[in-house]
């Protein structure tokens, strides 16, 4: 059975009033800013489900404000996100999709402009005690949780780019403990998540670019 | 040093002659990602966190989100102040922690989850409680948490701790189990009467539903940790006198999880049945929501 942290049980530490819907929002919004390399302009979020229905209740909605500006589970200025996001120039707003229900009941998307320009639509998951996971980045199905140090890599799917980047990793003494690789059509987009023990350096990641099919890298430290 | 059930962990408590909290803080160091000086200040920094959430509202009530709460500790600890209280010290203290809690929670305030968010005013309440009427420094509090931590850790691996997954029996009836055990070992009791009195505190709330009123946390979240206090604090009395629970906590864990999963899905953390679906429960929503 997996190992449970005393401190999941006792924990998390958080702004209430509730773990999978404020928490959990918090820590979706977190993860899924970390994909940016630039600062972030402006982001819509898409409640759907329980989420789209209690948001306001449970304080969902300054959480993943709160979340996209770097603030943890248990930052009191989730509190005041709204005040805090306007006087930063961060553009936000909130729509409820409660139409689509074949969903995760806790779902939300994100899409997210940065100064560049760069527009990512990512989807995450409140799966419960505060735990989440991401699902969709750009319409492709992905599962990343954060949990680990970890290694998003864009790439065309194209033959020999899975060996090329893993032959970097392990040129750089980088455990692989899970590699998952989703693509949305043949040859098309295709997105490489590498969770990792041991942090994965700027270095390698820029080896890793030098490879003419990969288009973008998104390097996250374990929390 | 690992373990999944209560027989393998008072096996280990017995083979290693140490209390729950000391194995539980061992595995912690061997198996998590910290190291023991950083195990050590995570816990104390959660038991501050408790401590503040437990108090702040004695000085400045807070009103919720929802609107639904606010104020319940200060009540009780007014009728406490004028030696009006009916339930005695301890209890009445737990009542009052307990509902504080709720109250930070429930106005987006900082609390530690314990299992959950809507039971986290259980395990502070049990502990300051006792803390309060017999001296107990934090050290000893921190034990306290390792305890509770290895109760609700088996709960997760063996049951479940979510409303949505398994009622309200799951979260307050786990967080009362945490609470229970972990006073027992406050008060010098030993592993076996920890899991006795986490046993007969699962038992008494067996088949307890989640319906929070409009889906929040607020109604009837925040007297349930009242009750789930109170729960922990008999059933750790019961277990200190000698007294065992008829079903052993392994088979009551299972009984929990078992009723849990027979529970209709209007009756877990949905909002659409019990307290919830009741004409009040109802016009709340309507007047919360629009």
């Amino acid at each position: 059975m997996a190992f449970i942290s005393v401190f999941e049980v006792i924990g998390p530490n958080m702004v209430g009033p509730s773990s999978s819907h404020t928490a959990g929002a918090a820590s979706i919004a977190n993860l899924a800013r970390k994909l940016m390399h630039e600062k972030i302009k402006k982001v819509t979020f898409v409640l759907y489900g329980s989420f789209a229905q209690t948001y306001r209740g449970h304080g969902t909605d300054r959480a993943l404000l709160g979340g996209m500006m770097g603030f943890e589970t248990d930052d009191i200025r989730i509190r005041d996100s709204f005040e805090i996001a306007e006087k930063e120039g961060l553009e936000f707003s909130f729509e409820a999709n409660t139409v689509e229900t074949d969903v995760h009941p806790n779902t939300v998307d994100m899409i997210i402009e940065d100064v560049s320009g760069r527009v990512h639509t990512v989807r995450g998951e409140s799966i419960g005690g505060g735990k989440v996971r991401l699902t969709r980045i750009d319409g492709v199905k992905v599962h990343f949780t954060g949990e680990y140090h970890s290694l998003i890599v864009e790439h065309k799917d194209h033959p020999g780019v899975i060996a090329y980047v893993t032959t970097v990793l392990s040129k750089c003494k980088v455990n692989i403990a899970y590699l998952r690789v989703y693509r949305e059509t043949k040859g098309g987009v295709a997105y490489m998540i590498i969770e990792s023990d041991e942090e994965i350096t700027k270095a390698t990641v820029d080896e890793i670019e030098k490879n003419p099919f990969v288009k973008d890298t998104m390097l996250i430290k374990r929390k | 040093m690992d373990f999944n059930t209560a027989q393998e962990l008072i096996a280990l408590c017995k083979k290693e002659d140490k209390k729950i909290c000391e194995i539980m803080r061992l595995r912690e160091i061997v198996y998590g990602e910290s190291n023991a000086d950083e195990v050590e200040a995570k816990m104390m920094k959660s038991l501050g966190i408790m401590k503040e959430s437990a108090h702040a509202p004695l000085k400045k009530s807070m009103k919720s989100m929802g609107g639904m709460i606010g104020g319940e500790a200060q009540k009780l600890e007014q009728r406490r102040a004028e030696g009006k209280s009916i339930c005695g010290n301890v209890l009445t203290k737990a009542l009052i922690f307990s509902q504080a809690v709720l109250e930070v929670n429930a106005s987006m305030g900082v609390i530690v989850a314990a299992p959950t968010a809507g039971s986290a005013g259980v395990v502070p309440a049990v502990i300051f409680a006792l803390a309060e009427e017999f001296d107990i420094p934090d050290e000893k509090l921190c034990d306290a948490l390792f305890t509770a931590g290895a109760v609700g850790s088996i709960l997760m691996k063996n049951a479940s701790v979510s409303g949505a997954e398994a009622g309200c029996q799951a979260e307050i009836g786990s967080a009362a189990a945490m609470a229970a055990a972990a006073a027992v070992e406050l008060m010098g009791g030993t592993p076996e009467q920890s899991f006795e009195a986490a046993a007969i505190a699962i038992g008494n709330m067996l088949g307890l539903v989640c319906d929070p009123i409009a889906g929040l946390v607020e109604a009837p979240c925040q007297s349930r940790n009242a009750a789930g206090a109170s729960n922990a604090l008999t059933s750790a009395e019961m277990a200190l006198a000698g007294i065992k629970s008829a079903i052993p906590f392994n088979e009551m864990t299972d009984a929990m999880y078992r009723v849990g999963k027979k529970l209709p899905m209007e009756l877990r953390e949905t909002a659409l049945g019990g307290c919830a679906a009741t004409p009040t429960g109802c016009a709340l929503k309507c007047r919360i929501f629009g």
